[in-house]
């Protein structure tokens, strides 16, 4: 039925069991929309949000999604900016999963301050001291960088890229994308960074609080780090969850160890800075604000603020991944690889937990007791609504567009008539050919 | 955002942060103005016809 549509070259699951596999997921993200108009509707108040909580589960969730979808900004970096030539073959996934987030950080901030309809207030009456007005600014144009490294995937459509026009401006989107792959490391440096300054300059919270460079406090250059170091990691994660689900290898070994290498060691470094970050924070900032390490992790009765948490967030989520990734044997064992690309996704997601929702539990005041929250289901329904959205445009997006360049040459394809299996790679190289009589090469190359 | 939004200073901060913005803005409207003008020319001259 929409064969038409679908990639040359590469075989679909039918249209029925994927327009299930919609209804199934299309019903939880209505779940989602719906909580959201009920926020909207009638306001914050259908939140557990309080006096204590002003940050709470959406925050975490944008810091969240914001670290994971780092993968799109780090490998274009390396692809377009270093020239790490292998990573096309995952770049375009890498984008789609950036997209994904950053579209998901801003619907969350929509949804979080309230008043989406006084959302442009920020950029217009912008509060040029806030470190959150920098992340506004940032997050927007880079969102604006990811739409146009998201556009010539869907202008490579089979049946929009029969329109000559539509096919020359993918091309020419695709002749200059290091300079826009430029422009979304400088923003992405900028805005994961002051994400981790907001936590790092709140000096009446000894918890967040760091020392540093300048304006920049120690957590502006560890979340940047660690982005850069668990995003492709998540990318990876992403990856392989797409292989297993669609039963194929989609993309090379060669391509998925080159880029769990490089985190490998960008996470190896991120922890050794972040190990001497908390030692000193340990032993001589929160002691100068009259508190000690213990005083952080005493929590309340069945309070899941302990030591442990500190532990799993460094060794779990940080040197055990490392140890794996830049190791050779470690990332070409595949359960291995799974554990790493796990463990380093929940890693950067516990250490935003941290600095979003620990940093107001702790008591500032001596009077005070620690402040537990639990979210409503209005914010988990709204929390899973991105989630629903991400896996329906993957849905999409692998169902129509060629996000893998090197899926059609790995799974060949059964020609009907033929009794022998003809490779896909005949088709890719007959259409380079016709290309270069008319001097355009694919998109894709 | 703009200079003649009425809290806006010319000072340090204002320069560096609306410099910024601008600066990326700018970039983003360029390098997409020229991808679709060079797509028009390049329409208008036959290119890409094969498809």
């Amino acid at each position: 039925m929409d064969s038409a549509l679908i990639p040359d070259g590469v075989k679909r699951c039918p249209i029925s069991r994927f327009a299930l596999g919609i209804v199934i997921v299309g019903a939880v993200l209505l779940w989602g929309v719906f909580a959201m108009l009920l926020v909207w509707i009638k306001g914050l108040n259908q939140t557990n949000m309080n006096n204590a909580y002003g940050f709470a589960l959406w925050i975490w969730a944008d810091l969240g999604v914001i670290a994971l979808g780092g993968g799109a900004f780090f490998t274009g970096f390396l692809r377009y900016i270093v020239g790490k030539d292998e990573l096309k073959n995952i770049i375009n996934y890498a984008v789609l999963i950036g997209f994904i987030c950053y579209s998901s950080a801003l619907l969350i901030l929509a949804i979080d301050i309230g008043q989406p309809l006084r959302g442009w207030f920020i950029f217009w009456h912008a509060n040029v001291h806030s470190m959150l007005t920098e992340v506004a600014f940032c997050l927007s144009c880079y969102f604006g960088v990811l739409c146009v490294e998201y556009i010539p995937l869907l202008l490579e459509n089979r049946q929009i890229d029969r329109v000559p026009f539509f096919h020359n401006l993918a091309h020419n989107m695709h002749e200059i994308m290091a300079v826009f792959a430029a422009t979304g490391a400088f923003l992405s440096f900028f805005h994961q960074g002051s994400l981790g300054g907001v936590a790092g300059v709140l000096f009446g919270r000894p918890f967040g609080y760091r020392e540093g460079i300048f304006i920049w406090p120690w957590t502006f250059f560890l979340f940047t780090w660690s982005a850069a170091a668990c995003g492709p990691c998540f990318t990876i994660l992403v990856t392989k969850l797409t292989e297993k689900i669609a039963g194929k290898k989609l993309v090379k070994d060669n391509v998925i160890e080159l880029l769990a290498k490089i985190s490998g060691w960008m996470l190896a470094t991120y922890i050794v800075a972040k190990i001497i970050d908390t030692w000193y924070w340990a032993v001589v900032t929160a002691p100068s604000k009259g508190y000690a390490l213990m005083d952080f992790y005493s929590g309340n009765p069945g309070s899941v603020y302990k030591i442990w948490l500190l532990a799993a967030e460094i060794v779990l989520g940080g040197v055990v991944p490392a140890l794996i990734l830049i190791t050779a044997k470690g990332r070409r064992n595949s359960t291995a690889l799974w554990i790493a690309v796990i463990l380093a996704s929940g890693g950067v997601l516990l250490n935003r937990w941290v600095m979003v929702l620990q940093v107001l539990a702790v008591p500032v005041m001596p009077f005070a007791s620690w402040a537990m929250y639990f979210p409503s289901w209005q914010e988990i329904a709204t929390t899973i609504l991105p989630v629903a959205y991400g896996i329906i445009l993957i849905m999409f997006s692998y169902r129509y567009l060629p996000i893998f360049p090197q899926e059609a040459e790995l799974n060949p394809i059964e020609r009907p008539g033929s009794g022998a299996l003809e490779s896909v790679q005949e088709d890719t190289a007959r259409e380079a050919d016709a290309a270069q009589d008319t001097d355009l090469a694919p998109a894709s190359a | 955002m703009f200079p003649f939004n009425f809290e806006w200073i010319w000072d340090m901060s204002h320069m560096v942060f609306h410099g910024g913005l601008w600066y990326a803005l700018s970039i983003i409207g360029m390098g997409m103005t020229y991808c679709i003008i060079k797509a028009v020319v390049d329409t208008c001259r036959g290119k890409g016809r094969h498809h």
